[in-house]
């Protein structure tokens, strides 16, 4: 069997060389990818590839997919579908039907890491010819991150060829990173040399970067390192630039996460005087909600799961304000010019809240999913920003604004502002006084069901989720000025900002601390945060 | 002003919160009996550690009640006492004296974190009691009432690194944690070994987070920027608990696939992952002695069983259920062979017991309370189990004292007779030393 595997090998190579056009019988080949474990699959892998024949790519993409199996009955390794409880089988080269086997009847081909890696590698050489300008980008990205100098004679032929300017530079660059890191370095000409590293700088990112710094590093010749070091460094100055970027945006992100969590807060705690602890259990009954939801979808319309999050909205501000309602009516009502005893209750209370979703949904994580729109990312210049970030920094600003509206614009946050400064005149002008502070308090805390649906998109839907927010978000309500809405907005950007600068240098743990500190020297300067309110209200 | 209210009002409630919790374990009395031999269950069910802690205390009911079936011990019926420490130290030293001194219960099964272990020691040592300890831990720690089921770091760490090393060739390291004991003690471990190993220092990037840390966008830029210096990288990650699933989500959101820096953890199991969507997480890495996937007719069993108990075709099991499983059955042997659940007597008994684990082998207690086990390494899967890579070829004794830190490499512990020592130093000849 060996014999002849080395056999075929030779022939393979032989083919390879002479002409790529010539087809070699893959079946062999196929079959043995799925014997002798890890190392002989590789080493089957290695074959295929190196037959260069496209015929074998959806056997390579079945086993990448992990859809290459063995049939335990005869050995034949064939593509296994799940489709109920058992597997239908098709030929992974000629993709005819084999009919259907038992789950039992039929054991995967296993791939381990080095293996992703080599599957990748040979997929992109296989594919750097294909018709569809999207895949050979994909085989050009695939080639550059393999290095495999055995593509080398194809890439040309497929630059050649070649007529998409943006795939045409992909396959240079993928190139120039096998010529350098490759034997052919050493025969290289100086301006070879040159041109293939200002390819390398011209593709600008970290990528390009680690290729370079590889080639600085190695045991190429002196001209050759030197031109790959002046090229890491124009690189790194220019990586550097965007990372600071990069660093703002983060710190943008975190401050509007601090700002959802925190804007709920602003109007329970800044407007009405509660000091809730149970803000952040609100939050988490939003998140909770979020998972409801998404169940739901999943259980009976998985199609529409991309909107889950769109429905997820409204139901959190619902539930999560209703409870802040039920808590209002039942709790606080009773306990208002009484702030020891409001933050003991509220304590106590967020401390059953977490008991209670803890009986129901048990003390483990919930899985809630991110739609299609929110997941991955996408790079402007050099910048990386992931979709759900984006949507969360949009999302709380839409939030803000929707508040600051409500407030100001609508006759209901003026009864709120009427209550909150005077509220013997509001109640001598007709305003029902007991009504407004429970639909105040359902807000605020409607609100904090909206963070736990944003939320819920990046952190743990567990029940301590409220409890890694619940001081944040008193941080900067306090930092930004207690009643005052723009405070918040400015305390939770600063404070996030802040947060991200400190990070890099002095480490997350140390990076925390400093900010407390700086906060704890701000109050004790201004008491009444960044934006104290001034006038009569103060008094109240 | 507000904020001098603010803070002296939060130790309030603490004080409150603390007295909810010791509320809620008053709800599980001991019923007193003569003919029952009782087992003290001190898992947190509320708190930041019941996420991982409830399933254990789950599981020593399950393996309690199987017991009973079978006829219970010594002719009695075992009944378990629970208790809930509610993730809260001190709390847990207060519940150990609870179960010991007023329910007399002959062995406790156990703590999670380190702190939580650190903190009930004394009560055990001073009472004279056993404890099971099911959780991977930093070592540097034998107690003579502590049986240490968990792995020690060279059942765990310096494997995982191994393997890395060679069948990855990672040349840069970044050690990432969170700020406690056990990342901490590892860590150090793990750069005294990666140095003797030729790493330079500047390949090496040691990273701590706070506990629960959600925003991890900069840590993985930064472990990004580290891996761009042209050598292979990959993450160890001791991050605990929580800070998990975000720390996942960010690595799979910035697109860091572990073809590219492979993360490997060491208290990432099935539970955590059940919370994440794991196909960006493909081919990252896990070291533990236990998997669920492991394919033997005991682990088949085991899974059946599990749930068949809890009523739930989706609960998954993990590695310090393992842990309880293999300890409770040495327990068990243990007892039998001394003829009496007497904890001196037990402790004589309990070195050498050797017991199957769940992985297809036998695991032995060693003289250092420790055990021998497998170490597995394990890549991610997309439906949250893991697919195991690497197995060690035999079993792997736990090794108390770490031969990679100066302070304790000359250290060892043999509870046997005459030696009796936690912290036996070979160079001096004497017992005693740090940790004494």
């Amino acid at each position: 069997m060996r014999r002849a595997l080395r056999w075929l090998m030779a022939v393979c190579v032989v083919a390879a060389t002479s002409t790529a056009a010539f087809a070699a019988d893959l079946r062999p080949l196929v079959q043995a990818l799925g014997s002798g474990g890890y190392s002989g699959t590789e080493k089957a892998l290695a074959q295929l590839s190196e037959a260069g024949d496209p015929a074998a790519v959806p056997a390579i993409e079945a086993l990448q997919a992990g859809d290459l199996y063995v049939r335990k009955a005869d050995g034949t390794v064939v593509v296994a579908r799940k489709a109920g409880d058992a597997f239908t089988l098709t030929d992974p080269l000629t993709r005819a039907a084999l009919g259907e086997a038992p789950a039992g009847a039929v054991e995967k081909i296993r791939i381990n890491n080095s293996l992703r890696r080599a599957i990748s590698a040979s997929l992109g050489a296989l594919t750097l010819m294909s018709p569809d300008a999207g895949v050979r980008r994909s085989a050009a990205d695939a080639v550059f991150k393999s290095r495999d100098a055995s593509a080398l004679e194809t890439l040309s032929a497929a630059i050649a060829k070649e007529q998409d300017k943006g795939v045409r530079a992909a396959m240079e660059q993928a190139r120039a990173a096998i010529l350098l890191t490759g034997e052919a370095a050493s025969k290289m000409t100086d301006a070879d040399i040159q041109s293939a590293t200002d390819t390398l700088t011209a593709r600008g990112d970290r990528d390009a970067l680690v290729l370079l710094n590889m080639v600085a590093g190695s045991g190429a010749s002196d001209v050759t390192k030197k031109l790959a070091a002046a090229a890491v460094s124009t690189l790194e100055q220019k990586l550097a630039f965007w990372a600071a970027l990069q660093n703002l945006w983060y710190g943008l992100s975190l401050g509007s996460v601090l700002l959802l969590a925190a804007i709920g807060l602003a109007v329970t705690f800044g407007v009405m005087g509660v000091i809730n602890m149970a803000h952040g259990e609100m939050v988490m009954i939003g998140a909770y909600t979020t998972f409801l939801v998404q169940e739901f979808f999943r259980a009976h319309a998985p199609g529409l799961f991309d909107l889950s999050i769109l429905v997820a909205l409204p139901a959190a501000f619902l539930v999560s304000g209703g409870v802040g309602i039920v808590i209002e009516r039942s709790v606080i009502r009773w306990l208002y010019g009484r702030p020891l005893e409001t933050l003991l209750a509220t304590w106590g209370l967020s401390l059953a809240l977490q008991q209670a979703v803890r009986s129901i949904f048990g003390p483990t994580n919930r899985e809630v999913g991110a739609p299609s729109w929110m997941s991955g990312a996408f790079e402007l210049g050099g910048l990386t920003i992931t979709y759900g970030r984006l949507w969360i920094v949009v999302f709380a600003f839409a939030v803000f604004a929707a508040l600051l509206v409500a407030l100001k614009r609508t006759w209901f946050g003026l009864s709120i502002r009427a209550v909150t400064q005077n509220r013997p005149m509001a109640n001598a002008m007709g305003i029902r006084t007991a009504r407004v502070d429970a639909l105040t308090f359902g807000l605020g805390s409607g609100i904090a069901g909206l963070a736990g649906v944003a939320l819920s998109q990046i952190d743990n839907v567990s029940p301590n989720l409220g409890q890694g927010y619940i001081l944040d978000s008193f941080m900067v309500v306090v930092f930004g000025g207690v009643g005052n809405l723009w405070g918040t907005l400015v305390g939770a950007l600063t404070l996030g900002t802040m947060n991200k600068f400190l990070e890099p240098y002095a480490g997350a743990v140390l990076g925390k601390i400093l900010v407390l500190i700086f906060i704890i020297l701000f109050i004790q300067r201004r008491p009444r945060g960044l934006f104290a309110l001034k006038g009569r209200a103060v008094e109240a | 002003m507000r904020t001098k209210q603010l803070t002296s009002s939060f130790g309030i409630g603490a004080l409150a919160g603390l007295a909810m919790g010791a509320m809620a374990s008053f709800a599980m009395p001991a019923q007193a009996a003569d003919d029952t031999i009782k087992v003290g269950i001190l898992h947190s069910l509320s708190g930041t550690m019941a996420i991982s802690e409830t399933t254990l205390k789950d599981v020593m009911l399950m393996l309690i009640d199987e017991q009973n079936k079978k006829g219970g011990l010594l002719g009695k019926k075992l009944e378990p006492v629970v208790v809930d420490p509610a993730s809260n130290w001190p709390l847990f030293a207060e519940k150990a004296r609870e179960l010991i001194s007023k329910d007399k219960v002959s062995a406790v099964f156990g703590c999670w974190t380190s702190v939580s272990r650190k903190s009930v020691l004394p009560v055990f040592e001073e009472l004279n009691n056993i404890l099971f300890y099911p959780v991977q831990y930093e070592g540097e720690e034998s107690s003579r009432n502590v049986f240490y089921t968990g792995a020690a770091p060279n059942q765990q760490a310096i494997p995982a690194v191994d393997y890395l090393m060679q069948k990855e060739k990672v040349q840069r390291w970044v050690l990432a944690g969170t700020d406690y004991v056990y990342p901490r003690t590892t860590n150090k471990i793990l750069e005294a070994y990666l140095k003797g190993k030729g790493v330079k220092p500047e390949d090496i990037m040691i990273n701590y987070t706070p506990f629960g840390h959600s925003d991890w966008q900069s840590i993985v830029a930064d472990i990004k920027k580290f891996g761009s210096a042209g050598k292979k990288t990959a993450v160890v990650s001791t991050i605990n608990g929580d800070a998990n699933v975000p720390f996942y989500k960010e690595l799979g959101n910035q697109g860091v696939k572990a073809q590219d820096i492979p993360v490997v953890a060491f208290s990432v199991g099935e539970e955590e992952l059940a919370g994440i969507d794991t196909k960006p997480l493909l081919g990252h890495l896990a070291a533990w002695n236990y998997f669920q996937s492991v394919e033997t007719p005991a682990n088949a069993e085991f899974i059946k069983e599990w749930k068949a108990y809890t009523k739930n075709d989706k609960r998954v099991t993990n590695d310090p259920m393992e842990a309880h499983y293999i300890g409770f059955n040495m327990w068990v042997k243990a007892v039998e062979a001394a003829g009496t659940t007497e904890p001196d007597k037990v402790i004589d008994a309990m070195v050498g017991v050797s017991v199957p684990n769940l992985t297809g082998g036998y695991s032995a207690m060693l003289p250092n309370h420790h055990i021998t086990k497998p170490v597995l390494i394990g890549e991610v899967q997309e439906n949250g189990q893991f697919d195991v890579v690497s197995k060690t070829s035999g079993l792997v004794p736990g090794d108390e004292w770490s031969d990679f830190l100066p302070d304790s490499k000359d250290l060892i512990a043999d509870w046997r007779k005459p030696m009796s020592c936690g912290n036996f130093n070979v160079k001096t000849g004497k017992c005693g030393g740090k940790g004494s």
